[in-house]
């Protein structure tokens, strides 16, 4: 047993390092850290950089025009790109809907969709949940039916990210309203210009807009847009899910999350001195690093055994709500380190163009409005919950 | 030991139930925060015409001289229709901080005119830098011919933005972090040197900085003995905690409340979802902490106008430390319960977890009061 990196993978931590540290635009990597909005732009920006050098679709095979990496190196990559405070990567398209078409979709459809990921060209969003149909995903009613060469769809979509920006959304419908639940559920790509189509704004408790409903008003869907065979799109969605989950833990972020916690700590004062100092304090923030510590061993273990046996299981369920957990609670100890500084919702500083003088500091406008927001990392993706009905099932067989 | 309400208590809780029950409902209430001062002036004018802004006030300055728990009363309804008036900033903090301390002339020209609703106080006393501590002030008060010269900067100073007179604690003497020299004075916003930066805080009510540059106030500004205010804005504190661990229990009611109803309707797998084990206990577990947490807020309107003591400080300490962990978990819970549908904004019970959570950047979070809590502890 050797816990430590090998000497090729210290060398592509290394190669990632260099790259990212001069490639990552100054502007968008302050954003990141400093919590402020990020536009498709900055987004976009991002992923062409990545792209040009061959590393925005780490988790597709080569003969796509992926990278071919192991999980490890994805996740020193994922490291780097986060400490260097790199945007996540929005992974409707990259590494949602890309590896169902690249493991269910025709021919016609991998050589149309594949590239236009790849370029930037299509932004996808993830048309899932439905009012009625939640963590209950199989009880989604939007219905799909069948006229000639197309599909006539009606219904409706919720909480559907950044779908103000997409031109593009995978969508679980109903095909065989007769069959049982998870039988008769169809995969479609649906273009977002369709007519029909209408995206409505929800607006969060930090006062963003990241998420929408989208409405389906007999929106016509050619069935060359069928993903897998009709009825047959419950298949896909597992797939989806569980590289979804995978994803999940969050350790990059949550690494940079602390560094930044610690500075802010730094600066903050308590009593004349830096409330890092404070032994109170102090302790909590060591309290997250040690936890952290542990999700981040556990994440490599699971993953190097992943990486001998294809997709994890049941255990990233585990990595799942371990990494929401210690996510949140880095959130939370940023928040409080900001005292009464905590409490104004100057939205004007969100904007990182902004040019009037700081209430505060440069740091200080975003950690409550996101702490606030990074109560759905316990949420989406499947509910902590559902995680551990999972983990007592698979896991535990109980 | 009782724990009943007499039957004055149970009217003046009525009549608040009544009155926020009219005309503060969600919806309004998001008006009245899109609107100009971020609250209603109407409303606190009938808070006013009611006899509730004099409620905190003492008999002898026109107040109707209430105890603790008849500000708990008050309180808990307002917290759980998340009103946003300044009640108690002005008529509990500042009111009290004035009372307190002002000389009989002081308190005879401003006290009535508080306790009809018509001057709003509000109390700035925390720096940039101060984090919770009453006796970091860096902000300078020096004495010039027939006043003070005050210049420094207080930040978040809830209701500031709208006040008629602020409560401002400067420095008169010593050096920064000294527990004597500091002075308390009140402030009219509209003096030459005043500047005030107004926004929403995340929570809903709305505050302000204030920054003074070489500001001055006449000598008869100072309340109290100069140098020597610690001690009263400490008391004072104490009975705004007090207020403020009412203000989370009547929000963490109406969160409980929404989220048992949520359970009982929504339905997820063919079932309410409030059948799945894991969430009852979950709510088990938040009704456990309410429960502790009620008790809590009325600890602490018991000690709040005792007179001053370890044990009343350490009730208080204890009382928020308690109230701000309770209320962090429901106000999480409640959205964990609720999944996407808690997290909206349109949805008042996403502003109740707001509410909750950020009560402890406002005097004192839990570290702040267990730190106090335990400086004061008993040896044996
Ligand atoms: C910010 C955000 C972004 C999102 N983005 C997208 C997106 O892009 N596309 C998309 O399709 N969806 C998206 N979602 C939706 C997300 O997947 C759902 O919110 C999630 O599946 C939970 O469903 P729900 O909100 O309806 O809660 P519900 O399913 O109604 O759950 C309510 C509560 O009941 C619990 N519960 C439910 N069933 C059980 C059970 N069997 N046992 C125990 N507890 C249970 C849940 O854990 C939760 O605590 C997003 C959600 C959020 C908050």
């Amino acid at each position: 047993m050797d816990i430590n990196y090998t000497p090729a993978e210290l060398e592509f931590r290394d190669e990632v390092r260099a790259f990212v540290s001069v490639a990552l635009p100054d502007d968008i990597a302050a954003k990141v850290r400093l919590g402020k909005h990020l536009s498709k732009d900055d987004h976009q920006r991002w992923q062409r950089i990545l792209a040009k050098r061959g590393w925005y679709a780490a988790n597709w095979p080569v003969e796509h025009g992926g990278t071919g990496w192991s999980v490890v190196q994805k996740h020193i990559f994922e490291e780097e790109c986060a400490a260097f405070g790199a945007p996540r990567l929005i992974s409707f398209g990259v590494n949602m809907v890309a590896p169902v078409i690249i493991k269910f979709g025709t021919q016609t459809q991998k050589d149309h969709y594949l590239p236009r990921i790849l370029s930037g060209e299509d932004w996808w969003c993830q048309g899932y949940s439905e009012p009625g149909a939640g963590s209950d995903l199989a009880s989604l009613k939007t219905r799909a039916v069948r006229d000639g060469e197309h599909y006539i769809v009606n219904g409706q979509k919720t909480w559907t990210t950044l779908g103000q920006h997409a031109n593009m959304i995978f969508c679980l419908v109903r095909t065989d309203p007769d069959a049982q639940q998870q039988r008769g559920i169809s995969f479609l790509l649906i273009d977002m210009a369709s007519p029909g189509i209408t995206v409505r704004p929800i607006i969060t408790l930090d006062g963003d807009h990241e998420v929408n409903e989208v409405f389906f008003d007999n929106v016509r869907v050619p069935v060359a847009n069928l993903v897998g065979e009709e009825n047959q799109g419950w298949t896909c969605a597992k797939y989806l899910l569980t590289h979804e989950r995978t994803g999940q833990a969050g350790i990059a972020q949550s690494k940079a999350a602390l560094a930044q916690l610690k500075q802010v700590a730094a600066r903050e004062l308590r009593n004349g001195r830096p409330l890092l100092d404070d032994p109170l304090f102090r302790a909590q923030v060591a309290e997250v690093e040690i936890q952290l510590l542990a999700i981040e061993v556990s994440t490599l273990r699971i993953l190097a055994a992943a990486q001998a046996g294809g997709v994890p299981g049941a255990e990233s369920s585990i990595l799942k709500i371990k990494g929401s957990e210690i996510r949140q609670a880095i959130s939370h100890l940023l928040r409080k380190a900001l005292g009464v500084h905590a409490l104004p919702f100057v939205e004007e500083e969100l904007d990182f163009d902004h040019a009037g003088e700081l209430r505060h500091a440069d740091y200080s406008a975003a950690p409550a409005g996101q702490y606030f927001n990074l109560r759905k990392l316990s949420i989406y993706g499947g509910s902590n919950e559902i995680q551990k009905n999972i983990i007592a099932k698979m896991i535990l067989e109980l | 030991m009782d724990f009943t309400l007499s039957e004055e208590q149970q009217m003046l809780q009525d009549t608040v139930v009544r009155l926020v029950r009219d005309s503060y409902s969600f919806e309004q209430r998001e008006q009245f925060y899109r609107s100009e001062p971020g609250f209603s002036w109407a409303f606190w004018q009938q808070l006013g015409e009611l006899g509730l802004c004099s409620v905190p006030i003492a008999e002898a300055h026109g107040g109707f001289g209430g105890s603790g728990v008849d500000n708990l009363l008050i309180m808990t309804e307002l917290g759980r229709n998340l009103c946003l008036e300044p009640f108690l900033q002005s008529q509990i903090h500042g009111a009290g901080l004035l009372q307190q301390l002002g000389n009989a002339q002081q308190c005879e020209a401003l006290l009535p005119r508080v306790a009809s609703g018509e001057l709003q106080l509000a109390v700035a006393l925390e720096e940039s830098q101060s984090h919770y501590l009453l006796h970091d002030v860096q902000t300078r008060a020096v004495v010039v011919d027939g006043g003070w010269k005050l210049s420094g900067h207080k930040v978040v100073v809830v209701g500031g933005h709208s006040a008629g007179l602020i409560l401002l604690s400067a420095r008169t003497a010593g050096e920064p972090l000294d527990e004597q020299g500091i002075s308390l004075f009140l402030l009219d916003p509209a003096s030459v040197g005043v500047s005030r930066r107004a926004y929403p805080n995340i929570d809903g009510p709305h505050a302000c900085d204030v920054v003074l540059d070489e500001v001055f106030i006449a000598a008869d500004s100072l309340l109290g003995e100069p140098g020597r205010a610690l001690p009263a804005l400490r008391y004072q504190r104490g009975r705004a905690i007090a207020a403020q661990c009412a203000e989370a229990v009547g929000g963490m009611q109406e969160a409980f409340r929404l989220t048992l109803d949520y359970l009982k309707t929504r339905q997820q797998f063919g079932a309410p979802i409030g059948k799945f084990q894991v969430l009852q206990h979950r709510m088990a577990d938040m009704r456990g902490e309410l429960e502790l947490a009620s008790s809590m807020a009325i600890l602490a309107a018991c000690v709040a106008d005792e007179v001053d003591s370890e044990e009343r400080s350490r009730r208080l300490a204890a009382a928020k430390f308690v109230v701000v962990r309770a209320a962090r978990f429901i106000a999480e819970q409640a959205i964990q319960l609720h999944g996407g549908i808690g997290m909206t904004w349109e949805y008042n019970l996403a502003h109740h977890a707001k509410r909750l959570v950020m009560l402890s950047h406002q005097l004192g979070d839990d570290d702040h009061h267990l730190q106090a809590y335990a400086e004061l502890l008993k040896s044996a």
